[in-house]
């Protein structure tokens, strides 16, 4: 199909484990560092010995002021951080009627957790008789996507998308097609998420998926997932606009697919994320042959890794164990609502780059996951297209196709 | 059988789709249908119902408990060591 306009990335914005920019991030995940330790937001007392992914040495006070904090949960903050940066980098500048056509679409896989937690154990564990005034607007999903209006001064259309692990990927992709559809001129997308609570730690517990180790994606004896935090944002525009007032352009959206697997409610569906892949290609115009670098879901969870290495060769057929792998949750764990941003920015950057971040943690192969992973060091090749999985808990999928600025 | 097993094969029939279907030791925990949702509510159960918390990751599950008798197994020690 022959849309009105290609849609480029003009600036990226990264709150994470491996730092609070988007360039620091992604010069951590080339050397291959990992984010993954102990828990220290929680009492790791309360929990069963698994291993977190958080953001470290987050300071709000040097992002917030004093009467702006009580209403900002720390997705929140970490939202507008990284969507700061990625108008900062952008160089745009929303004027009033640009203000009006840019779009802002946060993905959250929860909201306002910590918020919600904290009410909880303030009403039932300490007895309290009433919550915090702001209860309410800090937990919303859409806060992170409201807030972020609010501090940039942008009044388009604006929304959180829900997908659970897939939600900043749906973000990223809806506001892709918005912008090349013509129904906005520009836009502010990405995802946060923070959960590393009590209450949603032992919600995941319960689900019986958490390593204990680290994040092992497609290895033999992984243990699972690593809960991560923090935000991804990106500023998409039109590539004519970026041209036209000479702006960076660091690449192009190509590609946007989504499927639903009507399935399992937890485990995940070769056919629900093969279709995915299959309908990015297709959007973008693309043969498996064009793809150079999968950022894949990869959890590192047995289930995961199995069925999106078979997804891979049904969608791509001969390619699809040959084109370079890596899950960057190896190094950052999997940061849910966020994880779809994180991984948007890694691609972007992979593409630009032409090096592709590694699959750490590897110890060995599983024969059920013989993919062309990247090992060990991050591997430099040129990159035409790369992209980007995402696979939710529910059976939403959602993948996005990033191509070489040009 | 031990009470313990009583218990949870009670536990287990319950998470039987379909429902109504007499299960035994002998039974593979797969060969009863259970899916992963099932899995869990049935650890669970358990844990709920002796007052432990059963080690059981998804992820390296299957040869730990692959017969209701490894379940009952499991439980046993784990009351077990509680009450040493």
């Amino acid at each position: 199909m022959n849309w009105p306009h290609r849609v480029v990335v003009t600036g990226l914005g990264a709150v994470t484990p491996l730092g609070h920019t988007a360039p620091t991030y992604w010069s951590r995940l080339v050397a291959g560092e990992s984010g993954i330790a102990a828990p220290t937001q929680v009492d790791p007392d309360l929990l069963q010995g698994e291993v977190v992914a958080e953001v470290k040495d987050f300071e709000p006070t040097l992002h917030f002021g004093e009467r702006q904090l009580p209403a900002l949960d720390r997705v929140t903050q970490f939202a507008v951080v990284a969507a700061r940066e990625a108008l900062a980098v952008s160089g745009l500048n929303i004027t009033d009627d640009l203000s009006e056509q840019t779009a802002t679409i946060i993905g959250t896989g929860i909201g306002g957790s910590n918020t919600i937690d904290d009410s909880y154990k303030r009403l039932y564990g300490e007895g309290a008789r009433r919550v915090y005034p702001l209860t309410v607007p800090k937990l919303m999903p859409n806060a992170p996507a409201s807030q972020v209006t609010m501090m940039l001064g942008l009044r388009g259309p604006a929304f959180g998308v829900v997908s659970a692990c897939s939600s900043a990927t749906h973000a990223i992709g809806l506001a892709y097609q918005m912008v090349r559809s013509g129904i906005a001129r520009a836009a502010v997308t990405g995802g946060a998420e923070s959960c590393i609570n009590v209450g949603t730690m032992k919600g995941w517990e319960a689900m019986r998926v958490m390593a204990n180790d680290t994040c092992r994606p497609f290895s033999v004896d992984r243990r699972g997932l690593v809960i991560g935090e923090g935000a991804g944002v990106a500023v998409l525009e039109r590539l004519e606009d970026a041209q036209a007032r000479d702006a960076e352009i660091l690449g192009e959206v190509v590609g946007f697919g989504m499927t639903a697997d009507a399935a399992d409610l937890t485990n995940p569906d070769v056919g629900g994320m093969s279709r995915a892949v299959a309908a990015t290609l297709a959007d973008a115009g693309l043969d498996a042959g064009g793809v150079d670098y999968i950022n894949a879901h990869g959890t590192g969870t047995a289930a995961n890794d199995k069925a999106e290495t078979a997804a891979l060769k049904v969608a791509l057929g001969e390619y699809g164990g040959k084109i370079p792998v890596s899950s960057t949750k190896s190094m950052v764990g999997h940061a849910l609502g966020a994880a779809g941003a994180l991984e948007f920015v890694a691609a972007v950057m992979a593409v630009r780059d032409g090096v592709a971040p590694p699959n750490a943690n590897y110890l060995g192969p599983d024969p059920e996951c013989d993919l062309e992973l990247i090992l060990g060091d991050a591997r430099e090749m040129p990159i035409r297209t790369a992209i980007s999985n995402s696979f939710a808990f529910g059976g939403l999928n959602a993948v996005l196709a990033v191509g070489k600025a040009r | 059988m031990t009470e313990i097993a009583d218990d949870v094969v009670a536990i287990i029939e319950k998470k039987v789709p379909g429902g109504g279907r007499k299960v035994s030791v002998t039974d593979r925990l797969e060969d009863l249908g259970l899916e992963s949702v099932d899995f869990l509510e049935m650890v669970f159960d358990l844990e709920e119902k002796f007052d432990v918390q059963v080690p059981y990751n998804a992820n390296t599950a299957s040869e730990d408990f692959a017969t209701v008798q490894d379940v009952v197994d499991a439980i046993t020690r784990l009351v077990e060591s509680d009450n040493a």
